[in-house]
Formats: structure tokens, C-alpha cells, sequence
């Protein structure tokens, strides 16, 4: 075998690794079905939808994974309908340290007087 | 009669050649104002379905995100558009881009149509297909972007295994739903989605800065 067949097959194995790990930025998991069923009047509670987030937050920590942008502040709405205020500003903080291009927003819904939208 | 032979020949020719000599799209105005963030308010639709506007709100963040840019928590933004008593579609979309940058701080807008979501009975089968065209705008000076269009269908050979990232990126898409739901129009709304807003290809959305591929298109 040449050097020129061996290398070949290092290529070709190199490709095929690459391809049976599709390399994402972000861990997802079930985020986007939890968005989904955060509009289903009927559908999943506020307290499963608060949980399966956390349980995203967990996982994407133990795989060494970024949590996708507008998680922490999806939580953070969770957390404001259930009447927590507190866990609210924790999440909004968190979103504004990992995501800097929230900053404004997260600084407006933390805002006492918010000003008029029109 | 020779001669409308010749005339259909040189039409023809004249149409294939355009086929094969497609103009690459124009990223002028993208390559100049390098947007970071995308805001993406509920999407304007023009179909039957009341479930179609959440569904395809909710499946725009991963392939916006996978291709490198913040995308504002969607949810969040709804609720924001609310409580300032803008509950409707088309309301939110008159709302000026001066003002929708001074609350948001986003770089640009991305504007959703859906065109066509649902399930036909037909015949012999049935398919669910969605529709969605995009405008992207920039926020900062309301130049126009980029825009798309795409639909896909649930008769499809769903097989994308090497179809490079966007094939990837769909996979992801329908992995995570296949477990939680069996909804069927937003299973297709998210692919087409993946489809309409991944980048990597002519005439896509470019890579943004929080891709490894960022600044590395023409």
C-alpha cells in the first residue's frame, strides 16, 4: 500500500467521522416542542414546561454545550406567570451575560417604568 | 415553417442557457450591514390555520441561531407586543423600525408570511404542506436585506442524510420532534423553515458572527 492509498483512507475516515456527529452550536433538545406548547391553551402546565427547560439547561452542561439563545428568557416568562419575580430576574440576568445582544431588551423588561411602546 | 423551426430552436436555446446562467443573489446590502441579532415577531398568516402563526414562530430560532446570529426569545416578544396592546400580526408589523430597535436594541427584523399551511385530502393521499416567504430588514436604516421563500411537504423523501449541513441541521429539527408531538403541520413547518432560514447555500441567509463560518462567504 502507498503512502498515497493510506492517506486517502484517512481522509475518507476523517469525512465519515464527520458526518455521524452533526456538529450543532447549540444544544437543543426539547426547546423549540416547548415554545410550540407554551401556546397550546390545553396542552403541557407552566410548572412541566418550567421543568423539561431546566432539564435542557442541565443536559447542554453535562455535554459541555451552549443553551440556545432566548431559553433562560423563556424560563423567565415561565417564572413571571407563576407568580416568581425573583427566578424571573435571575433568568433575564443569565440571558444578558451569555447573549450581550439581548442587553436593551432584557434591561427593558427589567425596567420598573417601561415607557410607552407606540 | 423552416423558419418558426428556427425561431422555436433559438427560444429554446435561449431559455436553457438562462436556466443554466443563474445570477448569483446580491449580498451587497448584507455584507454592509452585518446584523448580529434578528428580532422575529409573530408571522403574518394567510392560511386557514389558527395553529400555523405559533407553529412556525416557534421552530425560526434553530436555524436562525445555528447560523451564527442571537434571535430574540420569540415567546417573550409576543408577550412584549401584548402587553403594549398589539395582539395581531399586522398591527405588529406597522409598528415603525426606529421604534422596534429602540425597545428591542435589535440589529434587524425578520418578517414571516405563511402562505400556505395544512393538510389537503385529496383522492388517493393526502399531504401537508407549508409555505413561508422572509424579509429581512435592517433596524438601524430600513434598507432591505435579504429575502427568501420555502415550502415543504410532507409526501417528501424525508431522507437527508448527506446533504451536507442543511440536511444536518433538519435532522436536528425533526429528531427533537418526533418524541414530544404528532403535529404534523408543525413537523413540516420546521423543516420548512430549516430550509428557508439555514445559511450555506446561494441565495441563503449568510453565517453570522457567532458562526465558526462567519465572514468566510462572498
Amino acid at each position: 500500500m502507498t503512502i498515497k492509498n493510506i492517506s486517502g483512507v484517512l481522509l475518507a475516515a476523517t469525512l465519515l467521522a464527520g458526518c455521524a456527529a452533526p456538529k450543532t452550536l447549540y444544544n437543543w433538545d426539547h426547546y423549540q416542542t416547548t415554545l410550540y406548547q407554551y401556546y397550546q391553551q390545553d396542552g403541557v402546565s407552566t410548572e412541566q414546561q418550567i421543568a423539561t427547560l431546566n432539564q435542557t439547561v442541565e443536559t447542554s452542561r453535562a455535554k459541555n454545550k451552549a443553551v440556545p439563545p432566548g431559553l433562560h428568557a423563556q424560563l423567565s416568562l415561565l417564572y413571571a406567570k407563576s407568580g416568581r419575580p425573583d427566578q424571573a430576574f435571575t433568568e433575564f440576568n443569565t440571558e444578558k451575560r451569555l447573549f450581550p445582544e439581548s442587553a436593551r431588551f432584557m434591561d427593558f423588561l427589567m425596567a420598573k417604568d417601561k415607557g410607552s411602546f407606540k | 415553417m423552416k423558419r418558426i423551426l428556427g425561431l422555436v430552436a433559438a427560444t429554446a436555446v435561449l431559455l436553457l442557457s438562462g436556466c443554466a446562467k443563474k445570477a448569483p443573489y446580491d449580498y451587497a446590502a448584507f455584507h454592509e450591514s452585518k446584523p448580529a441579532s434578528i428580532l422575529v415577531p409573530p408571522p403574518v398568516n394567510q392560511s386557514p390555520d389558527v395553529k400555523a402563526s405559533h407553529s412556525v414562530l416557534s421552530t425560526a430560532t434553530l436555524p436562525l441561531a445555528e447560523a451564527g446570529y442571537y434571535v430574540f426569545p420569540v415567546a417573550v416578544v409576543e408577550e412584549t407586543f401584548q402587553q403594549n396592546g398589539l395582539s395581531n400580526a399586522n398591527d405588529i408589523r406597522a409598528v415603525s423600525l426606529p421604534k422596534l430597535h429602540q425597545i428591542f436594541g435589535a440589529d434587524a427584523v425578520l418578517y414571516l408570511d405563511i402562505v400556505q399551511y395544512g393538510t389537503s385530502y385529496r383522492v388517493i393521499d393526502s399531504e401537508t404542506r407549508v409555505t413561508v416567504n422572509a424579509r429581512l430588514l435592517d433596524l438601524r436604516n430600513g434598507k432591505a436585506l435579504w429575502s427568501g421563500s420555502a415550502t415543504a411537504s410532507s409526501n417528501e423523501n424525508s431522507n437527508n442524510s448527506g446533504a451536507g449541513l442543511l440536511g444536518m441541521v433538519i435532522n436536528a429539527a425533526i429528531a427533537q420532534i418526533a418524541n414530544t408531538l404528532s403535529d404534523k403541520g408543525f413537523d413540516v413547518g420546521a423543516i420548512t423553515n430549516t430550509r428557508l432560514l439555514s445559511a450555506g447555500h446561494d441565495g441563503a441567509i449568510l453565517y453570522g458572527p457567532r458562526s465558526p463560518h462567519y465572514a468566510s462567504q462572498r
